[in-house]
């Protein structure tokens, strides 16, 4: 499609710099049940009360270090490692924050466009805090809004990993998570968060049904596909240690200009993904139980 | 700022109401509107002239009538309303007939401004959640409707580039609602239960009828080149937009397939437009600050619009026929405007219209 020349004309008059036009974001309607992103607090609170707090409390009986290390304002991109076939660890991460950090904010989960063709999912996954991955998207959370973003730079390919390659990290994607954080000068907070792979271990994906079933995958875990879907949220009751480390300040690296760097760009993401690797490999070297701790 | 105005489309909802909206400023010196059909409401000084989109006809006019400001509001934008080649017709042969008319080197015309509709942006699964101006759409359109748009624009948008002289204003218009316009999503509205795509709670941004004209309005008297979205603030879920209007909602459309479920709903009297089927999947959101960068402030947010339409909605049964609606008799209108043995109000009196007014019989 040929490129309209009065986009060029909108994008000259750049509504970011300076002042963050916060008086023209919409204001806050508080008869609305729910947020222009379409979270809703009172499903987000039942979720939080019941399903996660169990699993968070009783079943993972997850561990926190460095929770100092999530800022308590400003815009913060949360950088994790992932694994399992539909990972908890997104909601035990928000949880954590929630249940110790000294001020808890609202944390936003960035999930994989597909989510939204699924019926079903594409109803619940946008009321608990999920965003779809668009670049825009976590720009205007980081930069507009100052929110918490959590990001998963292995992606699809962390999620397909199978038992036998757990806690190595998948390629960190094409470093677009930290092109977003410089572009809204915002911190990113590397965490490593052990547990989740012993959680739902995958012991081999089937290709052949996943394109039979239209899943974007399909895992074979110690309980999918034998309980159906229910079976893949059959986790095992594995220790969770969540550790924040310590953030990156995006604007000190030189902010928006730093993002038209390649160089720069890649050089983070290796180090963020290098960080959270070394932490890794020293939290799993310290565990003596995959159950205990 | 600007003082001739032309407004086509005219005998559309928008075209009236702007016209009408735009008799009130002394410093619009005149108004001409044009469609291809009479005008159903009352126009005090708008001059109307019957003529399709002919550019020669079109362009004849303008310089005869030393437009300036030409305000295009004739788009369609519900696949329902229009076979899709009168759209077509409309949407794309149309504009391109009013553009020519404005060209050439002797055209008068300073001003353009053409009302557009977010359906130029479409709605699909990886869309970001806020359409800026500057994103283009990441798919290229499936219904024919929103390729008609997307090529009308288009040649706005060459115009613009060409006629550098000419101040282009491209509004794109968010779903649109209130007590008058007629809209697909009015009208969905106004069913008993609000129906939609089993599994799936689009967030949809909508856009209260008076904040559309009061843009066109305000992109005739402030200096606003370039696109525009116009949308309340406030993106809502579809079920939240139905607590909101106080209806419940129904499921009935199947995630997979819904295309062909679609067909016998619209003969059971849901008629909804193909382009809208995939809205009431992945929905749609628009980052509205541009516009109010540029000074505009919207009167109603979302929320708030649905609950006006909620009100019309419950008091529509009751007030239905009590108002007489106006017929345009172009006889009468002329006679009423030309002839020399009706006493008219000179300019000077026009605004003295309170002292005209007979004092109360005590």
């Amino acid at each position: 499609m040929a490129r309209s020349p009065l986009v060029d004309l909108a994008d000259s008059k750049e509504l970011v710099p300076a002042e963050r036009n916060a008086e023209l974001m919409s204001p806050i309607e508080p008869e609305r049940t729910l947020n222009d992103w379409g979270r809703s607090e009172r499903i987000e609170g039942f979720m939080d009360r019941t399903l996660f707090e169990f699993l968070y409390r009783y079943w993972f009986r997850a561990e926190v270090e460095g929770i100092e290390n999530v800022p308590s304002e400003g815009g913060a991109l949360l950088v994790s490692n992932h694994a399992g076939a539909l990972p908890p660890d997104a909601g035990m991460i928000a949880k954590a924050i929630k249940e110790e950090h000294p001020r808890p904010r609202p944390l936003y989960l960035t999930v994989e466009h597909f989510f939204k063709g699924y019926p079903g999912f594409s109803m619940l996954v946008p009321k608990i805090g999920g965003v779809a991955a668009h670049p825009a998207n976590v720009h205007r959370l980081l930069y507009d809004e100052e929110q918490l973003v959590l990001v998963f730079p292995e992606g699809r390919k962390g999620t397909e990993k199978l038992y036998k390659d757990r806690y190595r990290l998948r390629r960190f994607g094409r470093g677009g998570f930290v092109e977003a954080a410089m572009r809204a000068e915002a911190k990113i907070v590397p965490l490593c968060v052990i547990g989740a792979e012993e959680a739902m271990p995958a012991f081999a994906q089937i290709s052949a049904l996943q394109k039979l079933t239209g899943l974007i995958y399909f895992p074979i875990t110690p309980t999918f596909p034998w309980l159906g879907p229910l079976g893949m949220m059959g986790y095992l009751p594995a220790k969770f240690k969540i550790r924040f480390l310590e953030p990156i300040d995006m604007a000190e690296l030189g902010g928006r200009e730093a993002a038209q760097d390649k160089a720069l760009v890649q050089t983070v993401a290796q180090e963020v993904r290098a960080r959270i690797q070394e932490n890794l490999h020293d939290m799993v070297g310290k565990r003596k139980s995959v159950w205990f701790g | 700022m600007s003082s001739r105005v032309l407004i086509t489309g005219l005998s559309s909802y928008w075209g009236g109401r702007l016209a009408q909206a735009l008799e009130a400023f002394e410093e619009v010196e005149a108004i001409i509107g044009v469609d291809s059909v009479e005008p159903r409401i009352e126009l005090e000084r708008t001059e109307f002239v019957k003529v399709s989109n002919q550019h020669g006809l079109l362009s004849r006019i303008v310089r005869a009538a030393k437009i300036d400001t030409v305000i295009d509001t004739r788009l369609t934008v519900n696949s329902v309303s229009a076979s899709p080649r009168e759209a077509h017709e409309n949407n794309v042969i149309g504009t391109m007939n009013i553009l020519t008319a404005c060209s050439g080197d002797d055209s008068p015309v300073r001003q353009f401004i053409f009302k557009s509709s977010a359906y130029y942006y479409g709605s699909e699964q990886d869309d970001p959640a806020f359409f800026r101006e500057s994103m283009l759409r990441p798919h290229p359109p499936r219904t024919p409707l929103e390729r008609d748009i997307v090529e009308a624009e288009t040649a706005v948008a060459e115009f613009a580039e060409k006629r550098s002289d000419v101040e282009v204003t491209i509004l794109r218009c968010a779903n649109v609602l209130g007590p008058d316009v007629d809209t697909a999503f009015t009208r969905m509205f106004a069913l008993p239960a609000i129906p939609m795509v089993l599994g799936f709670d689009p967030r949809i941004q909508f856009v209260h009828e008076d904040d559309v004209f009061h843009a066109m309005e305000h992109c005739v008297f402030h200096d606003t080149p370039g696109v525009f979205n116009v949308a309340a603030d406030g993106v809502l879920a579809l079920s939240e937009a139905a607590s909101v209007l106080g209806k419940r909602t129904a499921p009935i459309l199947p995630p997979w397939g819904t295309g062909l479920v679609a067909g016998p709903l619209r003969s059971l009297g849901f008629k909804v437009p193909s382009e809208m089927l995939n809205l009431l999947r992945f929905g749609r959101g628009v980052d509205n600050r541009r516009f109010k960068a540029a000074g505009f402030e919207y009167g109603h947010t979302s929320r708030e619009t649905l609950l006006k339409l909620g009100e019309h909605l419950r008091l529509d049964p009751v007030m239905r026929g009590i108002e007489g609606s106006y017929t345009y008799e172009r006889e009468v209108e002329d006679f009423l405007r030309w002839s020399p043995h009706v006493k008219r109000k000179g300019p000077s009196e026009a605004s003295g219209v309170e002292a005209d007014r007979e004092p109360l019989g005590f």
